[in-house]
C-alpha cells in the first residue's frame, strides 16, 4: 500500500516540476514577452530597462532565472507583485484560498446532492415525464453561462426584489470569514453556491442518469431483482454504487479545477476575494508573479485531485484495485 | 488415410510467455506461461484437432503456428521454410497460404462493408486477380460455402450466426490456402447450425485438399472432424495421436477425465459413472511443478510433482506426457 | 402468507404454468415471443427446458420470476405457484417470494454478481432481505453455505470479490446465494454454459444434490442435450416460442416424437460408435420472432413437412410424451418409415 502512494507522490512532484517549467517558460522566456519592459512601464529608457533587468535577475541565464524565481516563490516566499510594488504574492494567495474553498466546497455539496437526486429520479422514471422534465432542466442549467446567472441573481436579490421579504436577508456582496461570523459567511455565500452549482447539477445529473440507465442493463441488476430486493435497494446499493465510479472521477477533477481558480467568473460576479478573482486582477494588469503563483497553485490542486481520483477509483472498483 | 512422411507445418518446442500486470503495480509483472515446450507436426491433408479447457494454450498455439504471435523460443517450419524469424513483411506472401477462421465471425467482419467487398479484400490485397476475375471468384466462393451469390451485396448484420461463419470461411479460402487454423469456429453456433458448419469444413477439406488445425473445446466435434488430436493442459500437449485412439483409449489421465466429463445425450444418462475431476486448472502464471496435472490427477504419485513428464511415443502412433499412462484396455471407455 | 397456501398441492405440483404468452409492443407491431406455453414442475423434480437461441426458454424463466421489466411487454396466462397465481401478485408480494421461494441462477456469474461487493456480502444481502438476521449471523450462514457448495476455505472466499474467483467457484457462490433462503424452486438459466467441461460436471453434480440436500425442484434452462441427459427427470423442448415436445427424459431422448427433437439429437456428433460421414443437420437456422413462419414454426426446416403443417398443431399425447406435430397425431412416428414415405413422395 505504501509503495503506490510514494509512487503517486513522486509522480505528482514530477508533474508539478513540469508545469512550473512550462509556466516559467511562457511568462519569462518567451521571445517578445520581456518581463522587464512590463515592469519598467511604457516609454522607459534603455538604462532604466537594463537596471530593472539586472535587479530582477533577467540578465542571467534562464536556468538561473528559473531557480531564482522558484526560490522566491516557494522558499523565501518574498516574490512581489510587479504592479503593486511590495505586495507579496504568496501571502495574497494564501489569504484568498479560504474564500475559494468556501465557495467551491459549498457549491459541491449542493451539486452532488441535487445531481444524485436528479439522476436517480430520472433513471427510475426513464422514458417518463419526470425523466424528460429533469433532463430538460439539466440541459437548461448547462446552457446558462455562470456569469449571466450570477448577474441575474445579483439583479434580483440585490436590487429588484431586495426590499421584498424574499430576499431582504441577502447581505451585500463580499466575503466574511467563517471564523468571524458563520451566519454572515453562509448568507453571503448561499447565492454564489447555487449559481456555481446549477451548471454542475445539470451536467452531473445527466451523466449519472446515463450511467444508471446503463447499469440497469447489467446482469447483476437482474440478479438483485431475483434475490427479492426492493427497487430502492437495487437503485442505491447496486445501480448507483456501480455508477458512482464515473461520477466520482468527474467530481474529483472538477473540484480540483474549481479550487484551483476555475470559479473565477463566480468570484468576480459576486466580488468574492478568492484565488480566481486574484488571477482575474493579475491578468488585467499582466502581473507576472501573481499569474505565475496562481497558475502553480491551480496546477497543484488539479494534480492533487487527479491523485485523489485515482485512489477513489481503486476504492470504488475492486477490479481496478487488483489490476494495479 | 495414408499420412505423407513430410509435415507441411512443423513446430518444435515452442515457448510463449505473456507478461501480465505492471512493474508499477502491486504484485509486479507476472509471467503467464501460455505455451511451454510444445511440438506439433501437421501433415498435408490432415485435420489436427486441438482440445483442452480454457487457458490451456490451444488458441495461443494456433496463433503462434501462423505467426500471429511471436514465439519466445522454438522453431516453426512451414513447407520446409523456417518462418520463426521472418518479419511481418516477409510473411505477407505466405499469408495467402495459411489462413485463420475465428470463433465469432461477426467481430472480425467490418459491419460497414458489403459481404462481397469483405470476401474480395484478400483477393485485392494480394493482387493476383483482375476485376472480372474477382467477381467470378466471389461467385465460386459463395457456391463453395453454400451461400446464394445474391448475398454478396448485403451487410454482415443481415446474416445469422451460421451464415456469418460461412462468410468467414469464404474469406479464409479466397486465396486458396493450403493450411487453415480454425479457432473454435462452431462454439458460438446453435447445435442445429453447428452440424452444418462442421459438414462444410469436412466438404471443403475433401474438395480443396485443405489441411486444418481445428481448435475446439467440444470433444465430440473434434472426434467428428479431426484425424489426429492433441489434448492440451496448462500450456503443454499431454496426449497426441490418432483421434479414435486418443478418445477411445486415452492414455493420459487428463484425457480420460475430460472424456468422462462430456455430457452425452444418452437417454439413460447419469452422473454417477463419471470420473469428476476436483478443482479447476491452476493459474498459468504460477503452474505446478513437475507434471502440471498432478494437482488434479487421480493417479498422481510423488514422482509427478518433481519430474516433468516428456511427451513420449507409446507405439500406436500416439504420444503421451505422463509417468504412469493408463493401460489402454483398462481405460477403454465403456 | 397463510400456512395452507405454502404447502404443496396433493399431486405434488409445485409450479403450474398455463397458456403463458409473452409479447412485446414495438413500432413494427406486436412481437410474439412465447405462445401458449404450459408446463408443470413437481416437487423435487428437475425439469429441463431445452432449445436454441430464440426458442423462448430464457423468456419463460424470466416470466416465471416476473423479471420482464420492459413496459412494452404483454404477459397473459397463469403461473400458479403453490396455489397462487404469480401474475396476480402485487410487486411487493412477488418480491417477498423472489429469492425466498423461487431463486434463480444465471449463465455468467461474472456479470450476474455485482462487481463491487464481496460474494459474502452479496449472500448476506439476500439472507437479510428475507430473514431477520444480524449481520454476523448472516455472514456465518453465508460461509456455511459456501462450504456446503464445495467452495474451499469458505470463510476466506466470502471476503473475495467475484472477479477474484474462478468461473466454477463463482457459479458455486451464485448457487450458494440462490439457496440461502431454502427456496422450493431453483431456476437455473444456462448455469454451466460459461464453464469448462470438467467444471461443468462438478456443477451438474451439485445441482443433482440440491434435490436431496435441500429438497428443491430445479427448472434448468439449457441448449445442451448432454446436460439435459445428465441431470433431468423430464424434458421440455422449445422451438421458436412454442413447446415442440415434452415428456420424461428417457422417452424424449430415446424416442423423440417431434422432428425437431430428432434433428437436434442427430446433429450432435456422437462420442461413441460409428462416425457418420456427414453429420445429419437441420437446414437453415432458427427464425427470429418477427420472421416466425405461419403454422408450425419448424415447418420450413422440417424434412417431414406436409400440407397439414400450414396450420399450427396442438400438443398430441403418446404415452408419457407430447409433441406439437401432426405426425404425432397418428401415434408415435416411426422415423425410418416416415423417411421412406417422404422419399417415395419425392420420387413420384
Amino acid at each position: 500500500m505504501l509503495l503506490p502512494i510514494l509512487r503517486r507522490l513522486a509522480e505528482m512532484l514530477f508533474v508539478m516540476f513540469g508545469i512550473s517549467v512550462v509556466v516559467f517558460g511562457i511568462f519569462f522566456a518567451t521571445p517578445g514577452a520581456d518581463p522587464a519592459a512590463r515592469i519598467a512601464g511604457r516609454n522607459a529608457t534603455p538604462e532604466v530597462l537594463a537596471q530593472v533587468r539586472h535587479s530582477f535577475g533577467f540578465d542571467e541565464p534562464l536556468p538561473v532565472q528559473y531557480v531564482k524565481v522558484m526560490e522566491k516563490l516557494f522558499i523565501s516566499r518574498d516574490l512581489t507583485s510587479f504592479v503593486n510594488r511590495g505586495e507579496k504574492v504568496i501571502p495574497a494567495v494564501v489569504e484568498s484560498t479560504p474564500v475559494t474553498l468556501s465557495l467551491v466546497f459549498g457549491a459541491a455539496v449542493i451539486w452532488v446532492v441535487f445531481a444524485i437526486i436528479m439522476g436517480m429520479i430520472a433513471a427510475a422514471t426513464r422514458g417518463g415525464i419526470p425523466d424528460r422534465l429533469l433532463m430538460f432542466l439539466g440541459l437548461v442549467g448547462i446552457s446558462m453561462p455562470v456569469f449571466w446567472v450570477g448577474s441575474v441573481a445579483n439583479l434580483i436579490t440585490q436590487s429588484r426584489f431586495h426590499h421584498t421579504f424574499l430576499f431582504s436577508w441577502v447581505p451585500g456582496l463580499g466575503y466574511t470569514p467563517l471564523t468571524q461570523n458563520p451566519g454572515m459567511w453562509f448568507k453571503q455565500l448561499v447565492i454564489p453556491w447555487i449559481t456555481l452549482a446549477i451548471l454542475y447539477i445539470g451536467l452531473y445529473g445527466r451523466v449519472l442518469r446515463a450511467n444508471l440507465v446503463e447499469a440497469y442493463q447489467e446482469d447483476f441488476i437482474r440478479t438483485a431483482r431475483a434475490k427479492g430486493l426492493s427497487e430502492r435497494r437495487i437503485m442505491v446499493r447496486h445501480a448507483l454504487r456501480t455508477s458512482l465510479i464515473t461520477f466520482v472521477s468527474m467530481f474529483g477533477l472538477d473540484f480540483g479545477a474549481l479550487v484551483g481558480g476555475g470559479a473565477l467568473l463566480t468570484e468576480v460576479v459576486f466580488n468574492l476575494p478568492g484565488v480566481g478573482r486574484l488571477t482575474y486582477v493579475a491578468l488585467q494588469s499582466l502581473d507576472l508573479p501573481f499569474i505565475m503563483a496562481t497558475v502553480m497553485y491551480s496546477s497543484f490542486f488539479v494534480v492533487v485531485a487527479n491523485a485523489v481520483v485515482d485512489i477513489a477509483y481503486a476504492w470504488l472498483d475492486p477490479r481496478v484495485r487488483d489490476a494495479r | 488415410m495414408t499420412i505423407p512422411s513430410k509435415p507441411m507445418l512443423k513446430a518444435e518446442s515452442l515457448h510463449k510467455t505473456f507478461k501480465v500486470g505492471s512493474r508499477f503495480r502491486a504484485g509486479g509483472i507476472q509471467h503467464l506461461h501460455a505455451l511451454s515446450d510444445v511440438s506439433l507436426e501437421v501433415y498435408p491433408g490432415e485435420i489436427v484437432g486441438l482440445v483442452g479447457e480454457s487457458g490451456c494454450g490451444k488458441s495461443t498455439l494456433g496463433r503462434c503456428l501462423l505467426r500471429l504471435y511471436d514465439v519466445d523460443d522454438g522453431r516453426i517450419t512451414f513447407k520446409d521454410r523456417d518462418i520463426t524469424g521472418l518479419s511481418q513483411r516477409e510473411l505477407r506472401p505466405l499469408r495467402a497460404d495459411m489462413q485463420m477462421v475465428f470463433q465469432d465471425p461477426y467481430s472480425s467482419l467490418n459491419p460497414r462493408r458489403r459481404v462481397g467487398d469483405l470476401i474480395a479484400e484478400p483477393l485485392r490485397v494480394h493482387g493476383k486477380h483482375s476485376a472480372s476475375d474477382v467477381q467470378a471468384r466471389l461467385r465460386e466462393l459463395m457456391e463453395l460455402v453454400n451461400l446464394s451469390p445474391d448475398f454478396l451485396t448485403r451487410f454482415p448484420h443481415e446474416f445469422s450466426g451460421g451464415q456469418r461463419q460461412r462468410i468467414g470461411i469464404a474469406r479464409a479460402i479466397a486465396l486458396s490456402p493450403s493450411l487453415i487454423v480454425a479457432d473454435e469456429p462452431v462454439s458460438a453456433l446453435d447445435v442445429s447450425v453447428q452440424a452444418q458448419i462442421v459438414n462444410l469444413f469436412m466438404d471443403l477439406q475433401e474438395k480443396l485438399g485443405l489441411t486444418y488445425v481445428f481448435i475446439a473445446h467440444d470433444l465430440s466435434v473434434v472426434r467428428q472432424i479431426a484425424t489426429r488430436t492433441a489434448v492440451m493442459y496448462l500450456g503443454g500437449i499431454v496426449e497426441l495421436g490418432e483421434t479414435d485412439r486418443v478418445l477411445h483409449r486415452p492414455a493420459h489421465p487428463y484425457t480420460a477425465a475430460l472424456i468422462s466429463a462430456v455430457p452425452e445425450p444418452d437417454p439413460q444418462g447419469n452422473i454417477k459413472a463419471r470420473t469428476i475431476l476436483r478443482g479447476e486448472p491452476p493459474s498459468p502464471t504460477n503452474p505446478p511443478s513437475g507434471c502440471r496435472f498432478h494437482t488434479r490427477c487421480p493417479v498422481a504419485e510423488a514422482r509427478c510433482s518433481a519430474e516433468v513428464p516428456l511427451l513420449r511415443a507409446l507405439g500406436d502412433n500416439r504420444s503421451v506426457a505422463c509417468h504412469f499412462p493408463l493401460d489402454g484396455s483398462a481405460a477403454a471407455h465403456a | 402468507m397463510p400456512a395452507d397456501l405454502m404447502t404443496a398441492n396433493p399431486d405434488g405440483t409445485l409450479l403450474d404454468v398455463r397458456d403463458l404468452c409473452v409479447s412485446f409492443r414495438s413500432e413494427r407491431g406486436i412481437i410474439r415471443i412465447l405462445e401458449n406455453v404450459s408446463f408443470t414442475v413437481r416437487e423435487r423434480e428437475i425439469l429441463s427446458i431445452v432449445g436454441e437461441s430464440g426458442s423462448g426458454k430464457s423468456m419463460t424463466s424470466l416470466a416465471v420470476m416476473r423479471l420482464i421489466t420492459d413496459p412494452n411487454a404483454i404477459i397473459t396466462g397463469s403461473i400458479t405457484y403453490k396455489g397462487r397465481d404469480l401474475l396476480k401478485l402485487s410487486p411487493k408480494e412477488m418480491r417477498a417470494l423472489r429469492g425466498r421461494e423461487i431463486a434463480m441462477i444465471f449463465q455468467d456469474p461474472m456479470t450476474a454478481m455485482t462487481p463491487v461487493y464481496t460474494i459474502g456480502w452479496q449472500i448476506e444481502e439476500q439472507l437479510r432481505a428475507h430473514q431477520n438476521l444480524s449481520r454476523r449471523a448472516a455472514r456465518a450462514r453465508a460461509v456455511e453455505l459456501l462450504g456446503e457448495m464445495g467452495v474451499p476455505a469458505p470463510a476466506k472466499a466470502a471476503g473475495r470479490f467475484p472477479h477474484q474467483l474462478s468461473g466454477g467457484l463463482r457459479q458455486r457462490a451464485m448457487i450458494a446465494m440462490a439457496l440461502s433462503c431454502n427456496p422450493s424452486l431453483l431456476i437455473a438459466d444456462e448455469p454451466t454454459t460459461a464453464l469448462d467441461v470438467t467444471v461443468q460436471a462438478q456443477i451438474l453434480e451439485l445441482l443433482l444434490r440440491l434435490r436431496t440436500d435441500f429438497g428443491s425442484s430445479v427448472m434448468l434452462i439449457t441448449h445442451d442435450m448432454g446436460v439435459v441427459a445428465t441431470v433431468s427427470d423430464r424434458v421440455m423442448v422449445m422451438y421458436s416460442g412454442i413447446i415442440a415436445e415434452r415428456g420424461p427424459k428417457p422417452d424424449v431422448l430415446g424416442g423423440p416424437t417431434h422432428p425437431y427433437t430428432l434433428g437436434l439429437l442427430h446433429s450432435i456428433p456422437p462420442m461413441h460408435g460409428e462416425k457418420p460421414h456427414r453429420l445429419p443437420s437441420i437446414p437453415g437456422s432458427p427464425p427470429a420472432p418477427m420472421g416466425r413462419p405461419a403454422g408450425c414454426p419448424f415447418q420450413p426446416r422440417c424434412e417431414f413437412r406436409m400440407d397439414a403443417c400450414a396450420s399450427r398443431p396442438p400438443l398430441f399425447r403418446n404415452g408419457m410424451q407430447e409433441a406439437s406435430c401432426w405426425l404425432a397425431e397418428k401415434g408415435m412416428p416411426d422415423w425410418a418409415h416416415e423417411r421412406a414415405i417422404r422419399a417415395a413422395g419425392e420420387a413420384a
